[in-house]
């Protein structure tokens, strides 16, 4: 009688407007992402077409830079953290054993306060199209005075959307710390617990520690923009270089919000395909605890061109070499797990691994940056470009297409297409690499970011990088084609999905039941 | 209320007070920006006024001082120094002017705001006097000779052999007819494109 109760699903539309299931936001979320990724990936295309050549062909310079903003913010704010979100939701209560999340109608809400940001900020375009002023055009940096001074009459949407991606992001940290917090399973310790839940626990604090900080420097510029204050004008007695300190102090732990979570979904991966415990469970946690420490000391190393002394340059310098240590440290450990493992390679697998090897060289690169003098060469260049992208694309995105190849069986209880999972593996693994490693190149060269234009030099790497861009684009509408088919059949998953597979969530039967586990399993 | 529920609730109530905090910190940011400035000297802002000094004057060395003047867009002055640009040995007294001038048909008060180049210098450059202490008022169409009285210190590091001293004048009167002065002087601007 109380199993009827349990699986008592809400229908129609009102399942997912009214939902409080976790599960059911962790698929909202996960889609919500994937569709700003195809939203935020036209728009690369459209900057991939227009760089394939030098000269402007296809987009006005004005468009072009409403297209780099609007491809970051989407990216970043639309993409990578609504999708960590997804998985958290999905994964942290039934991996801590706990029917649900701690706070199911905060998460419900949490959820929808995203399409209605993002459809302030995807509004702003569309009046831009429709030929009603500008979109956002100041980079996702959102630099002050460009974004306030000689900011288009849209940067307000833009700001009230920032507010409440902000809003949406502190409400589910929030959530997923009061669920960690309080609502394991009995004999579950802090130091039992998987390590996607660890590396989500910390990410949940950092966001908790800079969205606010993110929040005050758009709600600067609002006052700045509309009510006669002077935070960035230095007319007023503000200072344009303040808004860099606001902004970098919470973007760079963004960036770890970013790859923290990436980081424990290839703890999770990696020892299940190695059929090994993993290496070094205490060591990974507090990496992971040191590198959230270090990304509040690190900051202006974005800065170091904007004349700032010797000392402090040593100094931010010296900090972001250190955040080099727990990162190695991670990069050893998932190696020595490989280490004489029985490995096999299914799709999460060879993404795991791929994330091991390129996300290491996106660090690589971070290192060069790192060095203060070098800096002054590789600053604002597609170096910087080539970085990030591989940090954040090699990096982040693959270990999410990683997490969903290897818990889809789970989600829907049935295997995806393993022979088009590889397919799409090496699909993109290919290109994304000739779309970013020639941008190494072009930057170490001297081409500058953010420019529609450039000296002939650079065309061959160039062309190279669109035509990777394009493949790479068309590659994930497999990606697309792969989930749905999965959600629509094929054969079915068992309870442990892959043979080394470890943890609570592969005690429950797939598809996981509605509600995860009413009660509570014992942990030894 | 189960215990679980209380123990949601005072977690939820801990965040979300760091969460308003860390907003508070946000902007607890601007004024730790200036006083941090301040302290070390950096960002080229030059101290308040120091009492003459009774410094050896070092004539083994010749530092260059060059003088800019800029307005904010907002002010509808003549700005501009007197002198270009004069050497002065580390320790010694200078005295030299700038010239403004109202172009308006009405009194405005203006507020000048230093800075020096590179900043490492800005702690070395000591100012007795200078108009930018205080408001300046001009008259519709006066113009005035504002002094500065500087002293380079003679512990300026060696390697810095140049020096630029800059001002911006900002317009300080919130009139209603500065603003539509400005704004006229937009519309005419639309009009020449």
């Amino acid at each position: 009688m109380s199993d009827a109760h349990h699986d008592h699903k809400p229908t129609g539309i009102g399942r997912w407007l009214f939902s409080t299931n976790h599960k059911d936001i962790g698929t909202m979320y996960l889609w919500f992402s994937l569709t700003m990724l195809f939203v935020g990936g036209t728009m690369a295309l459209i900057i991939r077409a227009e760089l394939f050549q030098p000269g402007l062909q296809i987009v006005e310079p004005e468009f072009f830079n409403q297209m780099t903003t609007l491809h970051g913010l989407i990216m970043v704010f639309g993409v990578i953290m609504p999708a960590f979100v997804g998985l958290a939701n999905w994964q942290v209560p039934m991996m801590i054993g706990a029917p649900d999340m701690a706070l199911p109608r905060m998460n419900n809400w949490s959820f929808w306060l995203l399409p209605t940001a993002f459809s302030m900020l995807v509004a702003s375009l569309i009046m831009s199209i429709m030929g009603m002023g500008s979109a956002p055009n100041f980079g996702w940096t959102f630099y002050a005075p460009l974004s306030t001074t000689f900011a288009p009459a849209s940067t307000d949407y833009f700001i009230f959307s920032v507010h409440l991606l902000g809003i949406s992001s502190v409400m589910g940290a929030l959530n997923i710390i009061a669920t960690i917090m309080n609502m394991r399973a009995p004999g579950m310790t802090y130091m039992k617990m998987p390590i996607f839940v660890w590396t989500w626990f910390i990410t949940a604090y950092l966001l908790i520690a800079v969205m606010p900080v993110l929040a005050a420097a758009v709600t600067m510029m609002l006052t700045d923009r509309n009510f006669g204050t002077s935070f960035f004008s230095a007319a007023g007695g503000g200072d344009p270089l303040l808004f860099q300190h606001v902004f970098w102090f919470f973007g760079h732990p963004e960036v770890y919000i970013m790859i923290l979570p990436a980081f424990g979904v290839v703890s999770q991966i990696i020892p299940t395909f190695a059929r090994k415990k993993l290496f070094g469970y205490t060591s990974m946690v507090y990496a992971t605890a040191s590198i959230a420490f270090l990304s509040f000391i690190v900051w202006a190393h974005h800065m170091v061109t904007t004349g700032m002394p010797v000392a402090a340059e040593l100094f931010f310098m010296y900090a972001t070499m250190l955040i080099a240590i727990p990162t190695g440290v991670k990069v050893f450990n998932w190696v020595s797990t490989m280490w004489r493992g029985s490995l096999t390679f299914e799709t999460p697998m060879l993404f795991a691994i791929a994330f091991v090897v390129l996300f290491t060289i996106g660090g690589f690169t971070g290192l060069m940056l790192a060095i203060a003098p070098a800096d002054f060469q590789y600053q604002d260049t597609y170096f910087v470009v080539a970085h990030f992208h591989y940090v954040l694309v090699t990096g982040s995105l693959f270990t999410i297409m990683a997490a969903v190849y290897y818990w889809i069986p789970k989600w829907t209880g049935n295997m995806y297409d393993e022979k088009l999972g590889k397919v799409h593996f090496w699909l993109t693994c290919i290109s994304a690499n000739v779309l970013f490693f020639p941008m190494h190149f072009v930057g170490l060269a001297g081409m500058p970011r953010r420019i529609p234009d450039y000296s002939i030099q650079f065309t061959e790497f160039n062309q190279m990088a669109s035509i990777g861009a394009f493949v790479f684009g068309f590659s994930q509408l497999l990606f697309l084609y792969i989930v749905i088919k999965a959600i629509k059949g094929g054969n079915k998953a068992t309870t442990e999905v892959w043979e080394g597979a470890e943890g609570l969530e592969f005690t429950l039967p797939s598809p996981a039941p509605f509600h995860s586990f009413t009660t509570p399993p014992q942990v030894k | 209320m189960s215990a679980q529920t209380r123990n949601n609730q005072s977690i939820v109530r801990k965040l979300l007070l760091l969460t308003v905090a860390m907003f508070g910190f946000g902007y607890a940011l601007v004024p730790l920006y200036d006083v941090f400035c301040d302290i070390t000297g950096i960002n080229g802002k030059t101290g308040e006024r120091v009492e003459t000094s009774s410094q050896v004057v070092d004539k083994s060395r010749l530092i260059t001082v060059q003088f800019v003047a800029s307005l904010n867009e907002n002010m509808p002055w003549e700005f501009t120094p007197v002198v270009n640009q004069i050497q002065v040995h580390p320790g010694e007294s200078t005295k030299i002017e700038y010239r403004a001038r109202n172009k308006t048909d009405f009194e405005i008060i203006g507020q000048a705001v230093p800075s020096v180049a590179p900043g490492q210098a800005a702690d070395y450059f000591k100012k007795t006097e200078c108009f930018c202490f205080t408001e300046q008022k001009l008259a519709a169409n006066e113009e005035k000779l504002m002094p500065v009285i500087f002293t380079v210190d003679s512990d300026l590091p060696e390697h810095i052999k140049e020096l630029t001293l800059s001002y911006t004048f900002f317009n300080k009167s919130s009139s209603e007819e500065t603003e539509k002065l400005t704004h006229n002087h937009n519309m005419n601007h639309d009009q020449e494109i």
